[in-house]
């Protein structure tokens, strides 16, 4: 079976929750005790309809307050593949929830309410998805319901999305719009008989036939290492097997390497996922690799083509989306975890902040806020060996961590 | 294809396809080891922890799994269930630390719960914090699964607790991409889920195609048993409190999750083998935790165990 992953974006009440909550429904995904729960509460709610946001809404303060706080991950399989979706959370302070979510997904729904339109949220999570390079976005324009399943309004609506789309520069995206109900049922799974004007695919239909995908896209192969196997019992005396998962694109026996960031040259001499050997792996799988001569070799060092080599400097210039209380600011330092290598950072400048509406209004700053998305200029301690984020999201993305409360403070993207 | 495991045929050809969620889970196995200094796999003897030893197997090939197994024993687990722990850990040649929860009941550190729904779920909680403290663990590795119940769907893979095991489910931290961050502080420790995002059926097919041994109150079996609000319990032990009216009957039935003996009902199934426990896990219309009594106490429940550091 195959996997796709999905995130959910869009402001508070569009109804991303009860939209997951009917996919469920929908495709049979409830078993009968999640249903009598959610049939239970929704009665002692006084409500006349089901609340499927009851499925999802896991915490007790979400609960209360009927909002989604927090990243919830959502499982369910259809005949075709299975599907996971992280739900996140529409309010503004809970970006960096949906910058979380989106960063594993390789398909991003994004709810507009039929009523409102595109508004200020809209056009930042499209922004946030597009920063993110997530593949496939598909607006869902929900509660059609409300506006009569008007076509004439969905138009209106439709041109609107046009709009926003054309301002983006990350072509590489497909986009869908779809006009559904949510608490209805309207195109989500089942065609609608309230719009026949509607010729396309409800939103499962479109969902089953995209191609799922690594979210780490086709690149340069890039091997991180994460431990070295050393068995030293007898019959793996002298084995050295360097174990990482592979991104961006395949290896094979033979393949000549280089070793970052010494330098070292080599050849993989075997390729072991388990107990068997492989003549060639592709990207995404955990492996572990031997090479022909030994090499020293650690933790957060990285096995490339010797013919597909990344940047390797001490200076970078990152795109950064700040998820932390505490403001970013010049001249303080962070531990900066790339993939699986640690590296001290220091901050050398906040420079710009964006509006992340595509306005492309940059204000200069002198420190970055919870949520706020800028540029800034690092220096490490050592050289990193990285590519920029859009050749290679695997080797393009970081994380800074704070030296205090070791919280991850901020997701960067390297330009 | 972007499959979430091999499939035996898969596994004979030359070229290695992908399998995003063996591999994933065998990701997380490999970071635990690198960025903690005493993880330990908290070891249930269920279907989920079963898994958990196999993917730490094929994690660190052709070595050894390198840290050891933490068994916090309630008193009520099932017989079945512990004689194959024994003999797995055996079997592996794999370090196995046994806590009771029976030693703190005696020493009236925790006070049992009585009556009809007693359950010595709560009190683990209490065994399992003596035991990171003993040993200083800094990573606990468990098998829970964001399928599983609302709470946990929130669940991190790598969630930091607390001292007092606390989960703060308000302010975790964010994971991107697929970077782990282990660091911690003083009195901190993690707890770490690698199959977060596999399903029930998921755990079901892996077990079938990889052939894994599983304690034999999985499948169909005769027990003595009785029905209390619906549900089938065992009669078998003395540490299921029965009424005298709850009449006592033998039926073909299986366990779908292995929980204590008190808190876990049986199922009436003909599934004799692997293969008809998947098919009837792909037909059932109730959820796996439905059976268990300890997550129907309130809609909160599973939150507010989490936040005193249940697992
Ligand atoms: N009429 C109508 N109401 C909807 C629809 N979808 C969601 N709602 C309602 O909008 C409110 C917010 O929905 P919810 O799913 O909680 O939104 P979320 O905050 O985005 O998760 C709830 O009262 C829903 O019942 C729809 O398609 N039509």
């Amino acid at each position: 079976m195959d996997v796709l992953k999905i995130a959910t974006a869009g402001s508070v009440d569009d109804g991303k929750s009860t939209l997951i909550g009917r996919i469920l429904y929908d495709t049979q995904s409830l078993t009968d005790d999640k249903l009598e729960a959610i049939e239970r509460n929704s009665k002692r709610k006084g409500f006349d309809y089901l609340d499927f946001s009851l499925a999802t809404d896991g915490l007790v303060a979400e609960r209360e307050q009927g909002i989604t706080i927090d990243v919830a991950h959502i499982y369910f399989s259809t005949q075709n593949r299975s599907y996971i979706i992280a739900d996140t959370p529409g309010h503004e302070e809970y970006t960096r929830n949906m910058v979380t979510g989106a960063s594993t997904s390789q398909v991003a729904i994004i709810l507009v309410d039929a009523r409102k339109g595109v508004i200020e949220q809209t056009s930042r999570h499209f922004y946030i998805n597009n920063l993110l390079r997530v593949k496939d976005i598909v607006f869902a324009v929900n509660k059609m319901d409300l506006v009569d399943y008007s076509e004439e309004k969905y138009l209106a609506l439709f041109d609107e999305i046009q709009a926003l789309v054309a301002k983006t520069t990350y072509k590489e995206q497909n986009i869908t719009c779809i006009p559904v109900s949510a608490l209805q049922g309207d195109n989500v799974v089942a065609k609608s008989s309230n719009m026949t004007w509607y010729s396309g695919k409800t939103l499962v239909e479109h969902l089953e036939q995209i191609q799922p995908q690594d979210v780490y896209e086709e690149a340069q192969t890039r091997f991180p290492i994460q431990t070295v196997i050393r068995p030293k019992t007898s019959e793996y005396h002298d084995f050295r097997g360097y174990a990482g998962k592979l991104y961006g694109g395949d290896i094979a026996v033979g393949d000549e390497v280089t070793i970052l960031p010494s330098g070292t040259q080599s050849t993989v001499k075997e390729i072991f996922f388990y107990d068997q050997k492989f003549e060639k792996a592709g990207r995404g799988s955990s492996l572990t690799l031997t090479l022909t001569n030994d090499v020293n070799v650690s933790r957060g060092d990285m096995i490339v083509k010797t013919s597909e080599q990344p940047k390797v400097e001490k200076e970078l210039s990152a795109t950064i989306c700040w998820m932390d209380k505490k403001p970013l600011r010049p001249n303080t330092k962070y531990s900066l975890q790339h993939g699986v290598n640690n590296v001290l950072a220091k901050i050398v400048d906040v420079e710009t902040i964006e509006e992340a509406n595509f306005s492309e209004e940059k204000t200069a700053v002198s420190q970055l806020q919870l949520n706020e998305i800028g540029e800034i200029q690092l220096k490490l301690s050592k050289p990193l060996f990285f590519d920029s984020y859009k050749k290679n999201k695997y080797n393009g993305g970081f994380i800074l961590i704070d030296l205090q409360s070791n919280t991850t403070a901020g997701v960067g993207f390297i330009k | 294809m972007w499959t979430a495991f091999l499939t035996e045929q898969e596994m004979t050809q030359n070229v290695l396809q992908t399998n995003i969620l063996e591999s994933e889970a065998i990701y997380i196995f490999r970071e635990v080891v690198a960025q903690f200094e005493k993880p330990v796999l908290l070891f249930s003897g269920g279907k989920d922890s079963i898994t958990l030893v196999r993917l730490a197997q094929k994690a660190f090939f052709p070595s050894k799994i390198p840290f050891p197994l933490l068994h916090i024993d309630t008193g009520h687990n099932f017989p079945e269930t512990i004689a194959f722990r024994d003999k797995l850990v055996e079997k592996l040649g794999l370090e196995l630390i046994v806590r009771n929860v029976q030693d703190n009941i005696d020493a009236g550190k925790v006070t049992e719960e009585t009556g009809k729904y007693a359950s010595r779920n709560m009190l683990q909680t209490e065994t399992l914090l003596d035991a990171i403290e003993e040993f200083g663990f800094d990573a606990c590795i468990g098998g829970a699964r964001r399928d599983e119940e609302k709470a946990r769907a929130k669940e991190r893979i790598f969630s930091v607790r607390d001292d007092f095991g606390q989960w703060d489910e308000k302010n975790q931290r964010p994971e991107v991409f697929d970077m782990l961050n282990g660091k911690i502080n003083l009195g901190q420790n993690v707890r770490v889920f690698p199959i977060s995002n596999w399903t029930e059926l998921d755990v079901w097919s892996y077990i079938e195609k990889e052939q894994i041994e599983i304690p034999s109150i999985y499948f169909a079996h005769t027990r003595a048993t009785f029905l209390r609000d619906g549900l089938i319990w065992s009669a078998d032990d003395e540490v299921v409190y029965r009424e005298e009216d709850e009449k006592i009957e033998e039926r073909v039935i299986r366990f779908r999750t292995v929980g204590d003996m008190s808190c876990t009902a049986a199922v009436l199934s003909n599934a004799y083998d692997i293969a008809s426990v998947v098919q009837e896990i792909r037909q059932s219309t109730i959820s796996e935790r439905g059976a268990r009594i300890d997550d129907k106490r309130s809609e909160a429940a599973m939150e507010k165990r989490k936040q005193q550091g249940y697992f």
